[in-house]
């Protein structure tokens, strides 16, 4: 196992306006693996994402990226490190075609002209580097595509710049039993090439089959990260209903952490 | 049957056939995507019951010669307007944006007697102005392009009243700009523009066929390209030779002869603005932002820029339908680009297959539009029908062009994923 993270966060913190979403939240993503990063609705996976990816801004906190400290403030500082996230609504245009969508915003061009030929032979690469074997055509709209053709095209589009790091968000969420298998199989597939994944999820079932370590959020403090083969099913459920399980997880909760809000002479 | 090959990176797809592309056409039109099929249907019965009804005006040299100076306004500011509904947004104030920008070159040309050297860019200039303007309200502010437009459009006709001074009617004597939309290019520069245009093409598609086959990469069948090749030089050459055939009423007074010279106007703004649309990283946004402007937004794309862009090339294009429209009657008056100018010009885009709900749309579409709407209004006028019959019909065109681009965006909806 590779002992330096690729990406680590460290103490982020992250309010908008008085709402406070992250507490203090550390992060390692390690080149090889994948990190299933788990939390109920809320638990700030999508702040964090965002985060990451320029979106937003932290309030606090670092990430070190390759050993170095970075700043992120944009979605092209992000894509300039390595740093690509596929977005649970997959951002790919339907009147576009499957190498036009791979290269949006970044085509490849002789003079003014754009490069068709050059980009097509890339996405082709890209696309058999995935093991994808056969389309109907590279030129084929993406509004044509299945659920898990649309999604394998939203990955080959975030691993075609050499990217490091890939943040999946809900990649199966909107996928059947058989292309979920093969999504999967791809997230895999990119760890196996060394790249570090991240990969959001619900589905406890996807969590365990691809992932190697999972980080828990938990209303927005990082309940912990941990080997998947450490951990057991129930256990992850508990951390991420409850922040905690066993020894894992926050500390218990301390009453001095409340603040009574009981009005005054209603106290018994 | 379906043949597998391999393409750019050893990935197995379907080797395209001339039947096969003839399939995934038939197949792509039941999808849905009727592109330009229903205005070329539309545009050969058209063409059949006039030349029916009124063979002897309808299909004589004179009148075919006499549609493209009518219909240049119009599609003109309706190729403009492509690139405007492209992004899902509509400019209502085009007709008359043409209206002031024409006004500007007349008075540039009589009253301060500039040179239409200087005139025509002032007017072009105009042009680009009124629609960074009008971009930049709907892009930074983010007023509805229908009501920035639509005040636009009561504004500008103030502005070109105001401009001609109340309602003055302004001639122009310049021989330039009068034989813009009046002018015919000799018999000799008629073939060669035919010749030069085709063949171009010819070298464009057979080029592009090669670099494609030469890198491994899939290219569309031969039988196809050569198809269109032939197809075009049969187009051109046909219309070419009736346009070049003796078309004087009196031929004793005055000869008339030649390919009219706003058709090689046309035909140049046609292949700029599809190189634009095709071929540049710009027409690729543009397409992106119509079609998902959130996905093109994540892309990096400037949206707002982008935005404020396609206003600007509408504009400019309404300025050259407003030169052309002087042109053609060599002088400006209130109404230059008002009426139905605009209602036609939206109807050339959509009818020519550009949808209104964005993402879809090429330039060519705004010429076979146009074609349409000035069949229409140039074949009901020879079979004596009154404006309020035209307009009946021509609303009902429209009507039925917008039905077909929901009825295909359900369709797609349907079948698509």
């Amino acid at each position: 196992m590779a002992a330096t993270p690729l990406l680590e966060l460290r103490g982020i913190d992250k309010s908008f306006g008085p709402v406070q979403v992250l507490h203090n939240v550390g992060l390692n993503v390690y080149p090889g693996e994948v990190t299933a990063l788990v939390g109920d609705n809320g638990a700030g996976k999508s702040t964090l994402v965002k985060c990451i990816s320029g979106i937003y801004t932290i309030d606090r906190g670092t990430a070190v990226f390759e050993g170095r400290e970075v700043s992120i403030h944009s979605p092209r500082d992000a894509a300039a490190l390595g740093i690509e996230v596929v977005y649970q609504d997959l951002a790919l245009c339907d009147n576009l075609d499957i190498v036009q969508n791979m290269f949006l915003g970044r085509e490849k061009k002789r003079g003014v002209v754009l490069d068709e030929a050059t980009m097509e032979e890339m996405a082709g690469e890209t696309l058999r580097s995935l093991s994808v074997r056969t389309v109907k055509s590279l030129r084929q709209l993406v509004s044509s595509l299945s659920g898990g053709q649309r999604q394998t095209v939203a990955i080959a589009k975030a691993v075609l710049w050499n990217s490091r790091v890939v943040i999946l968000d809900e990649p199966t969420a909107a996928l059947g039993v058989a292309q979920t298998a093969q999504v999967l199989e791809l997230v895999r597939r990119l760890a196996d090439k060394g790249l570090g994944v991240v990969l959001i999820s619900h589905n406890m079932n996807d969590v365990f089959a691809v992932s190697d370590r999972i980080a828990a959020l938990y209303l927005g403090r990082m309940a912990a990260q941990v080997k998947a083969a450490d951990v057991t099913h129930s256990q992850i459920v508990e951390l991420i209903t409850g922040g905690r399980s066993g020894n894992l997880g926050l500390p218990p909760e301390k009453p001095s952490d409340f603040i009574d809000i009981t009005p005054a002479g209603e106290k018994q | 049957m379906t043949i597998i090959t391999k393409t750019a990176g050893g990935i197995q797809v379907v080797k395209p056939t001339v039947s096969s592309h003839i399939r995934d056409y038939w197949a792509r039109v039941r999808g849905g995507d009727l592109g330009t099929l229903p205005a070329v249907l539309g545009l050969l019965a058209l063409v059949l019951i006039f030349g029916t009804a009124r063979s002897e005006t309808f299909l004589s040299a004179l009148n075919f010669a006499n549609l493209f100076n009518q219909g240049a306004q119009i599609v003109f500011i309706a190729m403009g307007l492509v690139f405007v509904l492209l992004l899902g947004e509509i400019d209502l104030s085009a007709g008359f944006a043409s209206g002031v920008c024409g006004a500007v070159m007349t008075i540039a040309l009589t009253t301060h007697g500039l040179p239409w050297t200087v005139a025509i860019p002032v007017a072009m200039l105009t042009g680009v102005v009124i629609g960074v303007v009008l971009g930049t309200l709907v892009a930074k502010l983010g007023i509805p392009s229908f009501v920035v437009t639509l005040a636009a459009f009561l504004g500008f006709q103030g502005v070109l009243l105001t401009l001609l001074e109340g309602g003055k009617n302004i001639s122009i004597n310049d021989g330039f700009v009068k034989s813009l939309n009046n002018g015919t290019l000799s018999v000799t520069w008629s073939w060669i523009v035919a010749v030069v245009g085709v063949g171009g093409f010819a070298v464009a598609q057979l080029l592009r066929w090669r670099g494609r086959i030469s890198r491994g990469l899939i290219a569309d069948p031969l039988g196809i390209v050569v198809a269109r090749i032939v197809g075009l030089a049969a187009l051109a050459f046909a219309a070419t030779y009736v346009l070049t055939l003796e078309r004087a009423v009196n031929v004793v007074i005055t000869s008339l002869k030649g390919t009219p010279i706003v058709v090689p106007i046309i035909a140049v703004f046609l292949v700029l603005w599809t190189f634009v649309l095709g071929r540049t990283s710009y027409g690729r946004h543009v397409y992106a932002v119509g079609g998902n402007t959130e996905a093109a937004r994540r892309a990096g794309i400037p949206v707002d820029r982008i935005r404020i862009s396609v206003f600007a090339i509408a504009s400019f294009m309404a300025s050259i339908g407003g030169i052309l429209a002087v042109s053609k009657v060599s002088s400006v008056d209130p109404n230059t680009g008002g009426s139905n100018i605009l209602l036609y010009s939206v109807g050339a885009a959509v009818i020519g297959g550009t949808s209104l709900f964005g993402g879809r749309g090429k330039i060519i579409y705004a010429v076979i539009g146009g074609a349409v709407i000035a069949v229409i209004e140039n074949g009901m006028t020879l079979m004596g029908l009154n404006s309020g019959v035209k307009f009946i019909f021509t609303g009902l065109v429209l009507l039925a062009a917008a039905s077909v681009d929901a009825l295909a965006r359900r369709r797609a909806a349907a079948t698509g994923t």
